[in-house]
């Protein structure tokens, strides 16, 4: 399966990841992802048509719980931590053309 | 004056200037309990002691990113005023420990070591801080990692690197290598780290300590800031087995706001870890043994089984027949989940937001292509590919199915023995800068703990020896889902006897 990873498939997975690089670190991860890819590529040696996969090792699922009203964070803490507020909302950016 | 800060005083006397071939004589938190108990020292001489080493020795070790010394100090008046007029106190009243930074502490910055979440202030505690408040323990301060916990040598912070108290050229491990440190160089006798792949258990064998990782669900992770969400889990680091019981018994336990808390009684781990066990059988793999296992490493480990039969254990050889597979497969899940936890990081909420940006995607882009760091972007990056279309079965998929091969092995394993013994590395603590370069032989360092995580099995690190350099060699026990109690044992009658 592995074929080289090359600069445009990082370039390509790095605007998936919203991640703006450097044209160094572009060079440098399309190396370091492609040894980490060829190695992972050991795993192919194995048969597992018939292993269930495992996405989880604890023996539960599906916790439920009362739909309830409870208290939560107050909106100054919730806000506390934003890199822009208006002291009610988040603050993004425009993101529609002006109507 | 109280024994417990003359003891440390005059200590970090002796080792005045700081090149350490051996750190301090170490009192164990349950010793200092026991002399909080009786009176001999106060919780405020502790934290001060505590402090005060931080102050003189962290300069040159790295261990934490910062102190709460007014809050502590504070606390620890409290504290004694309430011991002092015969009121109830908790279970670690007046003990200082250090968390490392990924845990949530209201109030107390919490960064993760990343440019990231440089300034956030948590508004709520983790149910491990909760925890541990309601037992009276003082966090004296939060110690430094491998940003979000990746890595196992501590040199990928964005902050400092943490260096080894026995050797200052010599990592500490990673990723919780500032708990480590901290526990180590007598800053606090005891601390809380992460575990995702034996980011406790491996700083613990580099830096001479004890460090447990238990089952997945034993502990909460609320509040613990998420990398890999199936395989994290915190757990205690210490200078003696009982400690480590002790603190375990503090933190674990079901949490409703953590749905994969499991809603088991915590047993009184404290309370049976001296018991030693009849009849116990350990476990050795024969995949544990190969090329690349540091000689002196795997004498110690040898020497180690030899005294588990002096004291009457059998010794099992087994096998273990996926565990090659075992960092290939951790690595394309932790990579996966990760990609998927850090997608938060967008700089709207909380974190990082650039200066400069064109449109609201570049906003996201550049933030985070400035917040975070090479390993954090290699993981996230790595994590998008495999589950990305077209690559998902090859990799991700693949990886859930070996998965369960792993897991598969230690069940039959745990058939024929009650704890498997191993190395925790196959070396010693390697040198700064060894391998933060090439990142490949940075996971393959990861081999002798992988599998617990992957598995959800607990593990424990005590110390088993120096090298011919004196660097400490760390002994890692394994036992089956929840049984840690078996576990402590099996470790205490080791720490005893040798």
């Amino acid at each position: 399966m592995a074929e080289p990873l090359t600069k445009a498939d990082v370039t390509k997975v790095a605007h998936l990841a919203r991640l703006k690089l450097t044209d160094v670190e572009l060079d440098l991860f399309t190396t370091q992802l492609g040894q980490v890819l060829g190695y992972v590529d050991l795993l192919s040696e194995l048969n597992t048509d018939d292993v269930p996969p495992m996405a989880h090792v604890a023996d539960i699922a599906n916790v439920f719980r009362e739909d309830e009203l409870k208290p939560s964070l107050p909106r100054a803490a919730s806000l506390s931590n934003a890199p822009k507020t208006d002291g009610k909302f988040f603050v993004v950016p425009q993101i529609l053309e002006d109507a | 004056m109280p024994h417990g800060f003359v003891c440390r005083e005059s200590c970090f006397e002796l080792v005045m200037p700081l090149s350490l071939q051996m750190p301090l004589p170490m009192t164990s938190a349950v010793e200092l309990l026991g002399q909080l108990e009786r009176g001999e020292t106060t919780a405020v001489a502790l934290t001060e002691a505590s402090l005060t080493t931080i102050q003189s020795r962290d300069s040159q070790i790295g261990a934490f990113l910062s102190t709460n010394a007014d809050a502590a100090l504070a606390q620890a008046k409290a504290i004694d005023d309430r011991r002092r007029s015969g009121q109830p106190v908790g279970k670690l009243a007046g003990l200082p420990i250090a968390i490392k930074d990924n845990m949530c502490t209201m109030g107390l910055k919490t960064t993760c070591a990343s440019r990231m979440l440089q300034n956030f202030v948590p508004p709520y505690d983790a149910h491990v801080i909760e925890q541990l408040k309601t037992a009276d323990a003082v966090i004296v301060g939060k110690t430094n990692l491998d940003e979000f916990a990746m890595g196992s040598s501590t040199e990928n912070s964005a902050f400092q690197v943490t260096r080894n108290p026995w050797s200052l050229e010599h990592t500490v491990g990673g990723s919780s290598g500032g708990s480590a440190a901290a526990v180590a160089a007598n800053m606090t006798s005891v601390s809380l780290g992460s575990d995702t792949g034996g980011s406790i258990r491996q700083p613990a064998g580099f830096c001479g300590v004890v460090g447990l990782k238990p089952t997945y669900g034993r502990v909460s992770r609320y509040g613990l800031v998420a990398y890999a969400s199936s395989l994290d889990q915190i757990g205690p680091f210490a200078t003696d087995v009982a400690s480590a019981a002790l603190l375990l018994e503090v933190i674990a336990g079901h949490d409703g706001r953590d749905s994969t808390s499991v809603d088991r009684p915590v047993p009184a781990y404290s309370a049976t870890v001296d018991q030693p066990l009849a009849n116990l059988r350990v476990g050795i793999a024969k995949e544990h043994f190969v090329e690349g296992l540091d000689p002196e490493v795997e004498a110690a480990t040898r020497k180690a089984l030899d005294v588990y039969r002096s004291l009457g254990a059998e010794i099992v050889e087994l096998s273990l027949p996926h565990s090659k597979y075992a960092i290939a497969t951790y690595y394309l899940i932790a990579a996966s989940e990760a990609s998927s936890n850090l997608a938060r990081y967008d700089g709207v909420h909380y974190g990082h937001r650039a200066a400069e940006f064109s449109n609201m995607i570049d906003m996201y882009s550049a933030s985070r292509g400035e917040g975070f760091g090479a390993e954090v972007k290699r993981r996230i990056m790595l994590g998008n590919y495999s589950l990305s279309a077209g690559y998902y079965d090859a990799y991700y998929l693949k990886a859930l199915k070996v998965r369960r091969l792993i897991r598969n092995d230690f069940d039959a394993a745990f058939a024929k023995c009650d704890v498997i013994a191993s190395p925790i590395a196959s070396t010693p603590a390697f040198k700064l800068g060894a391998l933060v370069n090439d990142p490949l032989a940075m996971y393959l360092s990861d081999i002798y703990t992988i599998s617990a995580n992957l598995a959800g099995i607990p593990g424990i690190s005590i110390p088993c020896g120096l090298s011919s350099a004196g660097l400490p060699i760390g002994l890692q026990l394994q036992a089956g889902p929840f049984e840690e109690d078996k576990l402590l044992r099996a470790a205490r009658m080791f720490e005893r006897a040798s």
